[in-house]
């Protein structure tokens, strides 16, 4: 096999290192009172997959209800709260916490020479946050759930239903205050933590995107927590802010919903473009095209996306002109996007590219993302929004963005950094073979709602013209196998953490810091401090450290 | 093992950064100094403001379209409000404001009395003003100026028979106009009652460090958690400082 950078230790004689942060302390106790930033990322990363896979069952409801054109699976009124509930779980509970939450934390603090994250009882503070905010979720689901969408819409959601808009209202703004404290948490670090020679551009392409994205999550979340706070009192007392017959208005409770909403898709997605930064450059052997253009476009990203969220509105009655405005300032968001899909293409050539499974879940984000992004150019552009919004051409471009871009990279992430996490590798060929499938699946799943959409078929409703039948049908059968691709990566990754081949340091042969201490790292993360005096991807550093150390061996 | 990790540089460089001497004892393991850790946390408190400059903002957003839309209805709506009592917790907020800043300076400059002194005057003076605060919210119950069910228009339509909307000299206000106030009352509970949220919270802790502080702590040379609660509680005080011309003074420049 010649076609792999994978270099492991001898496996006779290669162990896990005994003192590591999972072997330091013993107990329950000494897991949900740690301070350590890792101990924390695996909470997140147990907690998380429970939320995902509570999303995804939900998920396979939707589809086998609409696998026939009538609702029979179950009432009409069941399937607006299932759908509300994948809803909710799966951006407040898994995709906005998911690549932050356990990548970030485990890795931001290694990857900037640092101990830990500068705020530890913050950090775990988050995660109780998130688990309340979970619990919540649950018991509102299991008490007769809501119906509303995950959007909350007035006034339906504050004088229409009868269900429990308070307590899951309650709970995003619970995990709300999770994700402000993980941004802030990832704002302080990257600014006061950083070892010596570690300057900002000297940082991986990774710790950008997270301080990119930890912006809009200390900005924005506050946003979404007043407005679910004024719903609530609307709800409760009828305050009248957002009452139409007082003189309030519904739609500033869209303003002040997608002001942090819209942002958030930007919280999901550029944590998941900091991971393929990371991958591309490792599995092509070259530095990233282009760094600082990618360094500034997740920080542009930031920006923009703080300017765009009435092209959510464009039917709901805001004026012509903001209309027009915010149109072209979406369009401006395709831009830095653009320049971090080209760049990373452009790291890919003349590269000495190999086919490893993040590599090929880096592929599929790459593909999938580009056109869930193009597609989000024609929901930009207000006359074609007009005819797709409200349809399955949301549903499919939402999905290409945060299922095909997301996920993948979460899954990217997760296969690359495992041996780091574990000190084990994963099984390499099945795993190709899930990444195979997730990507199979993913386009059976979804891109036939593409068409869907342009067909005219609503979204959220348990019913459909029959004529819409056979492509419902490929979708549903897509998702099957879409699931098949997410149980296998659980199975084979557990079973991994007994039977994998020992990782030894830098199974990769990547440059950043993390992979320069051993797997699993130490609880202080590394025995000294350590001293950039290279820059980020620097290859040719590497074989000169590799000789270095060959020599002082001998 | 063997294998040591590639990049440490275990040169005398490196040792430098560490400390010869003892750590006090409140460095925390992850910070290589003091100053690191007090700039740490600072800037940390910094950040939590801004996303509290956030969360308000929202209901500003709220207010200032409101108030461009109903603007005749929240001047008479404003003339509800008691100026008076408004100045006076004005005045007590600011004046506790000065008590903790003098509070940060005695626990920088290690005088322990002083610190509980300034504490303790923050604490009553935090107490007062909701204590105001309460006097006016029970006038408006009083009134039925509390949006919701029992909400009541009679001060607007009939200006005549409400003392305080009498002595500003409103005229009745058409059904249509009037019914509008019900939206500054509902911003006026929801932004001074944000703000009270932040008081209650603020006073629990000071509750707790005035504890603290009379056992000796924050006077150590480690005094960045009065530092950065003096930070919150004129963030708290500056919010207040808008609340107080948005909502008392709407048309007293007239």
């Amino acid at each position: 096999m010649s076609s792999t950078i994978v270099s492991l230790p001898d496996q006779s004689t290669a162990r896990i290192p005994k003192v590591n942060f999972i072997t330091k302390e013993n107990g329950l106790l000494s897991w949900l009172l740690t301070g350590d930033h890792k101990r924390i990322a695996i909470l997140y990363l147990i907690s998380l997959s429970f939320f995902f896979f509570i999303g995804g069952a939900l998920a396979g409801l939707i589809r086998l209800e609409l696998l026939t054109p009538q609702a029979d699976l179950m009432a009409t009124d069941t399937y607006n709260k299932v759908f509300t509930m994948h809803g909710v779980i799966m951006i407040f509970f898994f995709l906005v916490p998911s690549v932050p939450a356990t990548l970030g934390n485990f890795l931001i603090p290694l990857m900037i020479g640092a101990k830990d994250l500068a705020l530890p009882k913050i950090n775990l503070l988050s995660w109780y946050l998130y688990i309340a905010g979970g619990t919540l979720a649950i018991y509102t689901m299991a008490t007769g759930g809501v119906d509303t969408g995950w959007t909350f819409t007035t006034p339906l959601s504050t004088h229409y239903v009868n269900t429990n808009v308070l307590t899951t209202g309650l709970a995003v703004f619970i995990a709300g205050f999770s994700s402000i404290f993980t941004g802030l948490n990832f704002i302080v670090t990257i600014h006061k933590m950083r070892c010596p020679g570690m300057t900002w551009f000297k940082m991986p392409l990774f710790v950008w995107a997270h301080y990119a994205a930890s912006i809009l999550m200390v900005l924005g979340t506050p946003v979404v927590a007043i407005a679910i706070v004024l719903v609530a009192l609307e709800r409760t007392i009828g305050i009248g802010v957002f009452d139409p017959t007082k003189g309030g208005d519904p739609l500033l409770f869209q303003h002040l919903f997608w002001f942090y909403s819209h942002p958030a898709v930007y919280i999901m997605i550029l944590p998941g473009m900091g991971v393929i930064s990371e991958t591309i450059s490792t599995f092509s052997r070259k530095r990233v095209f282009g760094y600082t253009a990618v360094a500034f476009s997740s920080v542009a990203i930031a920006v923009f996306g703080f300017f765009v969220w009435a092209h959510h509105m464009f039917i709901m009655g805001i004026s012509n002109y903001a209309v027009l405005v915010f149109s072209l300032l979406t369009m401006l968001v395709a831009v830095p996007s653009a320049i971090k899909i080209f760049n990373w293409t452009f790291t890919l050539y003349k590269g000495s590219i190999t086919f490893e499974t993040p590599m090929l879940y880096t592929f599929g984000f790459m593909g999938l993302f580009t056109i869930g992004g193009l597609t989000g150019v024609f929901l930009g552009t207000s006359g074609t929004d007009i005819h797709l919004t409200e349809t399955y051409f949301i549903v499919a471009h939402f999905h290409f963005v945060m299922v095909g871009g997301m996920l993948m990279a979460f899954l990217a992430g997760i296969h690359f950094w495992w041996p780091k996490m574990t000190g084990r590798m994963y099984p390499e060929k099945i795993s190709q073979l899930a990444a195979v499938i997730t990507f199979i699946g993913f386009n059976f799943t979804f891109f036939p709602q593409f068409i869907l959409g342009t067909l005219g078929m609503p979204r959220r409703y348990a019913s459909y013209p029959p004529e819409f039948q056979v492509l419902n049908v490929f979708s549903t059968a897509g998702a099957t196998i879409l699931g098949v691709g997410y149980l296998l990566p659980v199975l084979y990754l557990t079973w991994s953490l007994k039977y994998g081949a020992i990782a030894g340091n830098n199974p990769w042969q990547a440059t950043g810091l993390e992979w320069q201490t051993q797997s699993p790292p130490l609880t202080e993360n590394f025995k000294v401090t350590p001293i950039m005096d290279h820059e980020a991807y620097d290859y040719d550093w590497l074989e000169k450290q590799k000789e270095k150390e060959v020599t002082h061996v001998g | 093992m063997s294998d040591s990790p590639v990049i440490l540089h275990d040169t005398s460089e490196a040792a430098g950064h560490a400390h010869g001497g003892e750590h006090p004892s409140y460095l925390r393991h992850h910070f290589e100094s003091v100053e690191q850790q007090a700039d740490t946390t600072n800037f940390a408190m910094w950040l939590f403001l801004l996303t509290e400059v956030m969360f308000f903002g929202g209901l500003f957003t709220a207010y200032l379209i409101y108030r461009n839309w109903y603007y005749p209805a929240f001047v008479a709506a404003s003339h509800q409000l008691n100026i008076v009592w408004g100045t006076a917790n004005t005045g007590v907020l600011i004046s506790s404001s000065f008590t903790m800043a003098m509070g940060v300076w005695c626990s920088e400059t290690k005088r322990k009395s002083g610190l509980v002194l300034c504490l303790v005057l923050t604490f009553i003076l935090g107490l007062l003003f909701l204590g105001i605060k309460t006097i006016e919210y029970s006038e408006k119950i009083e009134k039925h100026h509390v949006p919701g069910f029992h909400y009541s228009l009679q001060s607007f339509l009939d200006p005549d028979s409400d003392e305080a909307a009498k002595a500003a000299g409103d005229k009745p206000l058409p059904l249509d106009v009037a019914r509008h106030t019900e939206i500054y009352f509902s911003l006026y509970f929801a932004m001074t009652g944000m703000h009270a949220l932040h008081m209650i919270i603020g006073i629990a802790i000071l509750g707790f460090m005035i504890f603290r502080a009379r056992a000796g702590a924050y006077t150590t040379g480690h005094y960045t958690f009065v530092e950065n609660f003096g930070l919150y509680w004129h963030f708290v005080d500056i919010i207040w400082i808008f609340l107080f011309p948005l909502l008392y003074l709407i048309s007293r420049h007239q």
